[in-house]
């Protein structure tokens, strides 16, 4: 696939919650390799619109097309695209019932219909890259707050996904904890992977964001460049924003 | 590095004390247990009070001054308990009218269910994939052994009787009305309509009635539908009741348990592709059954208690046995209390031995602190 095709392509998207506009005319093209940091104040819509992507929400109007599959009701298109995209929740979601290495494996036993060896060896690898290995035959309750964000980005890389959602992964973790997980993402950014990450990690953004998206309202409000987004804001939602971010 | 290592250990070890004698052993948990404060105190003598009034009298009753002899009532003299009749009925308490003869085919039913059981009940059993057939099997097995056929002689049901006739009962009510539960849980909370309205109608219509009202409903007017000529077995409609019964609290006991789930499993299930299906089969079954385990066996203690209920459709249970025996000329006024109570112990074992089993699951199962 060519560089510059478009991996992820939201035109036109409106998203209704009963009556509340949270998703306004949204528009936005994501390329191969490309990484996207989400932000913006609390309830305007950054979880919703990437929980879109992979068809965790609804949406009522406009397209959404995720590699090629566009998101409808047709529940075939819903698990291609599922089958592409990784995610990152806040709040880890590990499943607390199995062990760390079960947990990883689970989707590609499942859902790949790997040999179970193959699966434990696939998922040992990623446990290496998350820098974890030694932890697998623990249970998610057993680890800390940051092991188990690094777990359930291995479980996710293990199921070999295009692209990686990340949901505000580490405003749940303790300041020591929020290091070891932006680490194994940066990594993760180096190896080419297409990322959309909602943060709040300004630090983060400047590192690693290709463009930075700034969401007020339900509207993408400011969309640059990271030089451009801190040192050159146009919108002065965007500079309130940005002196009550950096200010902490 | 070595010297620093062993005055730290040192320095450790020095500090390293037992704890308190009266804290650890018999006589701390007396302490903790049985003497922790003034109220636990009186409570403890108070209890200690109860027993010694209840047990030695009736240990007396039971045992010591008992007569296990004789052939009716009139030879039970003394003033103990009449255990006389056990040695003619216990084969009727506990088999029912099941041809004599045949005891062997319920005898071996019952063998077969303790490998079966194991293999669902404990892990790490060897040859556990065929166990596991085997007790897929075992319903199968046990309905040939005991209804005949196959080269075995038929018994009809109403030849069931006894304590056999509630764990007949009983365990198939247990078997069925867990899945049903399940499939009227999930029924209740689907997004389709249809199938949301008709869970919500089935559990609240039952659990809305009496369990004796359905059972006259089975026996009475479910004939009255039934096109001429054809019948249903009156057990089956007994055993489909009660486990129609119990499935509609299992459902509720078990929305409750899906209810603690947070939102997040499921959507971490959906986010790694598996569908609806298995989402809830690995990830949110397994964890809502697992915190619903007390109330779920709660119901089936209470499903199991139930099974004396089919003495309305005319069937003996072990109870039916009881008030035969006691309205025997031969042991009439002699046996009220002796029957009741071989019964009651028979319930008991059963019941204490599935309470014990649950905690020991969640102990097992809990992954927390392991
Ligand atoms: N399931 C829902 N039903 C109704 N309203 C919802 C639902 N989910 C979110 N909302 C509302 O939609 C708005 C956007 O929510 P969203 O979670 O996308 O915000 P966010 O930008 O991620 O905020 P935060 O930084 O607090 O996570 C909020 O006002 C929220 O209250
Ligand atoms: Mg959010």
């Amino acid at each position: 696939m060519n560089e510059n095709s478009a991996v992820i392509e939201i035109s036109d998207l409106n998203k209704w919650f009963g009556n509340f506009h949270v998703l306004r005319d949204i528009n936005l093209s994501v390329s191969q390799g490309e990484r996207i940091v989400i932000c913006g104040p609390s309830g305007s819509g950054k979880s919703t619109l990437i929980r879109c992507i992979n068809r965790l929400e609804e949406h009522q109007e406009g397209r959404i097309v995720v590699d090629g599959n566009e998101l409808t009701h047709d529940l075939k298109n819903i698990d291609a695209v599922r089958r592409e995209v990784g995610m990152v929740f806040q709040s880890f979601n590990l499943f607390p019932h199995l062990n760390v290495l079960e947990n990883c494996t689970l989707a590609l036993i499942w859902v790949r219909k790997m040999p179970k060896l193959e699966a434990e060896n696939l998922a040992m690898e990623y446990l290496h890259r998350v820098k974890i290995p030694e932890q697998a035959q623990k249970f998610p309750g057993q680890l800390s707050g940051g092991q188990q964000q690094r777990v359930a980005i291995a479980r996710s890389l293990c199921m070999r996904p295009k692209i990686m959602l990340f949901d505000e992964p580490t405003s749940a973790l303790d300041p020591e904890m929020i290091k070891e997980v932006l680490d194994v993402m940066v990594d993760l950014a180096e190896t080419g992977m297409t990322m959309l990450v909602v943060t709040h990690e300004m630090g983060f953004a400047s590192q690693v964001a290709d463009q930075i998206i700034f969401m007020d309202e339900g509207l993408i409000v400011e969309q640059n460049t990271p030089e451009e987004f801190f040192n050159n804001p146009k919108s002065d939602r965007t500079k309130l924003f940005l002196s009550q971010i950096l200010s902490h | 590095m070595t010297i620093d290592n062993n005055s730290n250990n040192d320095k450790a070890n020095q500090n390293i004390k037992p704890p308190p004698a009266n804290t650890v052993g018999i006589i701390g948990w007396i302490r903790k247990n049985l003497l922790g404060g003034w109220v636990n105190t009186l409570l403890t003598l108070i209890s200690i009070y109860i027993l010694w009034l209840v047990l030695p009298p009736l240990f007396d009753w039971a045992l010591l001054n008992a007569d296990f002899s004789g052939s009716s009532g009139k030879e039970c003299t003394t003033n103990g308990a009449c255990w006389a009749w056990l040695d003619q009925r216990i084969n009727q308490f506990f088999y029912g009218f099941y041809p004599p003869d045949s005891y062997w085919r319920v005898n071996l039913s019952l063998i077969l269910l303790l490998p079966a059981l194991a293999y669902i009940l404990f892990e790490n059993l060897p040859y556990s994939t065929y166990g596991r057939w085997f007790a897929l099997s075992y319903p199968i097995i046990s309905a040939v052994l005991l209804l005949g056929g196959v080269g075995l002689e038929g018994v009809t049901t109403d030849k069931f009787g006894g304590f056999m006739l509630n764990l007949v009962a009983g365990l198939a009510g247990i078997i069925l009305s867990l899945p049903i539960g399940v499939v009227l849980a999930l029924g209740r909370r689907s997004k389709l309509p249809l199938i949301r309205v008709f869970s919500i109608a089935f559990i609240e219509i039952i659990r809305g009635v009496p369990l004796i009202t359905l059972l006259f409903v089975a026996v009475i007017i479910v004939q009255l539908f039934l096109p001429p000529g054809v019948s249903l077995d009156q057990l089956i409609r007994v055993m489909i009741m009660i486990t129609i019964f119990a499935s509609a609290y299992m459902a509720e006991v078990i929305r409750g348990g899906l209810q603690a789930i947070p939102n997040g499993q499921y959507e971490a299930a959906q986010a790694v592709g598996l569908g609806y299906w298995r989402s809830m089969r690995l990830v949110i079954l397994p964890q809502a059954l697992k915190i619903s385990i007390p109330g779920i066996v709660n119901t089936f203690i209470g499903l199991f208690k139930d099974t004396t209920l089919v003495i309305i459709i005319g069937l003996f249970d072990i109870l039916g046995q009881a008030r035969l025996l006691q309205t025997n000329p031969d042991w009439m006024g002699k046996v009220d209390h002796e029957t009741f109570l071989l019964a009651a112990l028979f319930f008991f074992i059963i019941c204490f031995s599935m309470s014990r089993y649950s905690i020991n699951l969640e102990k097992r199962l809990d992954t927390t602190n392991k």
